[in-house]
């Protein structure tokens, strides 16, 4: 890895974002504060109903927030912006989805669905769209005779293959990738995986990787936030996440991975992570604090003692 | 260790009959499972490793038919039964399985409890209020809370992991001998990954249960395997016990399954990928399925199929490596690190 001084692209900003009113609402995502810098893999993980989708449709700007803003490059993306900004925007950021069986048009042939982001606009021509998407097409390693067939024709790596073209097309700077590989074989998700991360390589591209599977994580994100409840729990380089979770929450996931080593996993002992039992927040609520470089924990002041210990390895 | 066969399966071979060509499915497979074990059935999708546990239920396809071949239950040669009203004296009561998701495998419009009392009332004959009471025993057995609530909620109500428990009570209410989980986890989250393969372990040991696991995911098999069977291409290539799988194992597509798993990866290096595809199986294969994707490959690999060596009691290995002539061979790191790995 380059060692370089961050830039920050991306900065969450006091995000909460709520479904319904009233008696009905819910709050999925609350009160987030993060910042994603330029040419990371900042990875985000949590357990179903955490909020991670919702995080990243609002960064998509799909779900507007009830509370506090995203800044883009320095500048707010959420709420209502300005035609022209709005157009740049969806350029610049661009989605890869879970399911590739259903992420693609059925009906559309392989070119129009690669090309649907660049049609109609004013300043590329169908010539230019469809030079686009041959490049596209070539740099995640799909032929280009595959143009003008039909997504049923293909497996589950092409299609997502497919999906990872689409977003290219558009020259985005940020990705956000929600579950690339959960729906994909095992010996399929290595190849999304390395052309993922060679794209990022050739492009210098900024993802935010969604995901519940803890063991990728490690080996493709540079730094992760884990979600509980619509909360960030704990933030860190993705290796301190793994070998120093301090919040008892991402301990129990990182626990829970199972590690290919029979004599390891036979003398594992489960832990089950109970926030009730785990916590004790009547005296004072908890905030999201630093306890070591880089190293933010949602703790009040009593944990937080706790936690500092056990980072400094003297519990 | 001398353990009791409760099945048995003898040089088995399904076909699929596809638009009038011939798909060899599973090809030759033998394979005998021992009362009260785990055994796990790893390889990429497409092996056969479903196909081949729905055989011994008799769920696979209409244009499906058995080329030859035993499965040898109790008295009974499960591959001669065709008529319907047989397998369903078999499926449930003797052998049951859990299907991969959790989200279709139930109706939604029958409350879970009374799915759960159909199996009971199906299999065992109880009616009323005895078959409600044997399915709340269930539910609780698989450890739902307040079970007697629980009963006549939907499907909707519950979560994906409480969805699979539900499942898994439906598969162990009748006391089946022999437990089928195919990929029951992928769905899930790894916390309720964790507490579904704890859940399977305790049965196993409170009824005796002997279970079949289908995963792709090794880190699952080092949970649960007593034995693992490593397939491919229709055909089983490596057997032994979860430890000569994750620590000696021989042959060259084990090390690459176990090479391309992520837990292994160093950040900033390429992933291991399996390089070309599994083979066609509507065509003949000449030699070893496993030899054009195989850097270890032999030339004799291209042209017989190798047989099983044996290197222990336990372990069988399908690899013309194993053979005197070949020569000695440096596994991969990875599989060599494996065994390192504190």
């Amino acid at each position: 890895m380059i060692m370089r001084q961050p830039e920050t692209l991306l900065e969450i900003d006091n995000l909460s974002v709520g479904f319904g009113r009233g008696k009905k609402l819910y709050i999925a995502v609350q009160d987030i504060n993060f910042a994603i810098y330029k040419g990371e893999t900042f990875g985000i993980v949590g357990e179903s109903g955490s909020g991670k989708t919702t995080l990243g449709r609002t960064i998509m700007r799909l779900y507007n927030p009830m509370k506090g803003e995203v800044r883009y490059d320095g500048k707010r993306i959420t709420g209502r912006l300005p035609k022209s900004e709005d157009k740049a925007l969806t350029r610049k950021i661009q989605m890869i989805f879970q399911d590739p069986m259903s992420s693609l048009n059925e009906r559309a042939k392989v070119d129009y669905i690669i090309t649907e982001g660049l049609l109609g606009r004013k300043d590329v021509s169908k010539e230019e769209a469809l030079e686009a998407a041959k490049s596209a097409m070539a740099s995640v390693n799909l032929p280009w005779d595959f143009a003008s067939r039909y997504p049923h024709e293909f497996s589950g790596g092409q299609r997502q293959r497919i999906g990872i073209a689409r977003a290219l097309v558009m020259e985005p700077e940020f990705i956000v990738a929600d579950e690339p590989i959960a729906a994909l074989d095992m010996s399929i998700r290595a190849q999304i995986l390395n052309l993922m991360s060679s794209l990022q390589r050739e492009r210098g591209l900024t993802y935010m990787f969604i995901s519940h599977d803890l063991s990728v994580m490690r080996y493709f994100c540079d730094r992760i936030a884990a979600l509980h409840k619509g909360k960030v729990v704990e933030l860190a380089s993705a290796e301190t996440m793994f070998s120093k979770p301090l919040h008892p929450y991402t301990a129990a996931l990182v626990n829970a991975i199972p590690q290919p080593d029979p004599t390891i996993q036979r003398s594992k002992h489960h832990v089950a992570y109970d926030e009730t039992l785990e916590h004790d927040y009547s005296k004072q609520q908890p905030s999201f604090r630093e306890i070591e470089t880089g190293h933010f924990v949602l703790a009040n002041d009593k944990e937080a003692i706790k936690y500092e210990k056990i980072a400094k390895g003297q519990l | 260790m001398d353990q009791e066969t409760i099945l048995s399966v003898e040089n088995f071979n399904l076909f699929f009959n596809l638009r009038g060509e011939r798909l060899h499915a599973i090809r030759n497979v033998s394979l005998s499972i021992n009362r009260g074990e785990c055994l796990a059935i790893v390889g990429e999708s497409g092996s056969g490793k479903s196909v081949f546990c729905r055989s011994l239920l008799g769920l696979n396809d209409k244009n499906s038919y058995i080329g030859s071949g035993t499965i040898t239950y109790g008295q009974r040669d499960l591959a001669k039964i065709t008529a319907e009203e047989e397998w369903q004296k078999i499926r449930g009561k003797e052998i049951a399985i859990v299907m991969q998701d959790p989200m279709t495998s139930l109706n939604p419009l029958i409350p879970v409890g009374k799915q759960v009392a159909e199996a009971v009332s199906i299999h065992q004959g109880l009616k009323g209020k005895p078959a409600k009471q044997r399915a709340i025993q269930a539910l609780v057995d698989v450890g739902i809370d307040n079970a007697a609530k629980r009963y006549s909620q939907y499907p909707h109500e519950f979560s994906g992991g409480m969805r699979q428990r539900v499942v898994i009570s439906i598969a162990i209410a009748c006391q089946p001998r022999i437990l089928i989980c195919d990929e029951p986890t992928t769905a899930l989250d790894v916390t309720i990954q964790a507490q579904i393969l704890n859940l399977v372990k305790d049965l196993q040991k409170k009824h005796g249960l002997t279970t079949i696991y289908v995963t792709h995911d090794l880190g699952v098999v080092a949970t649960v395997a007593d034995r693992v069977a490593v397939m491919y291409a229709g055909e089983f290539v490596e057997i032994g016990t979860a430890e000569e799988i994750f620590f000696e194992s021989r042959h060259p597509y084990t090390w690459a399954l176990l090479s391309s798993m992520p837990q292994l990866g160093t950040k900033g290096e390429d992933l291991f990928t399996i390089p070309g595809a599994p083979p066609n199986l509507f065509m003949p294969i000449a030699g070893d399925a496993f030899a054009p994707r195989n850097p270890f490959a032999l030339k004799i690999d291209f042209v017989e199929a190798p047989p099983f060596f044996q290197v222990s009691d336990t372990h069988f290995v399908k690899s013309w490596l194993l053979d005197e002539m070949a020569p000695d061979i440096q596994p991969p790191e990875a599989a060599m690190r494996k065994r390192g790995l504190r």
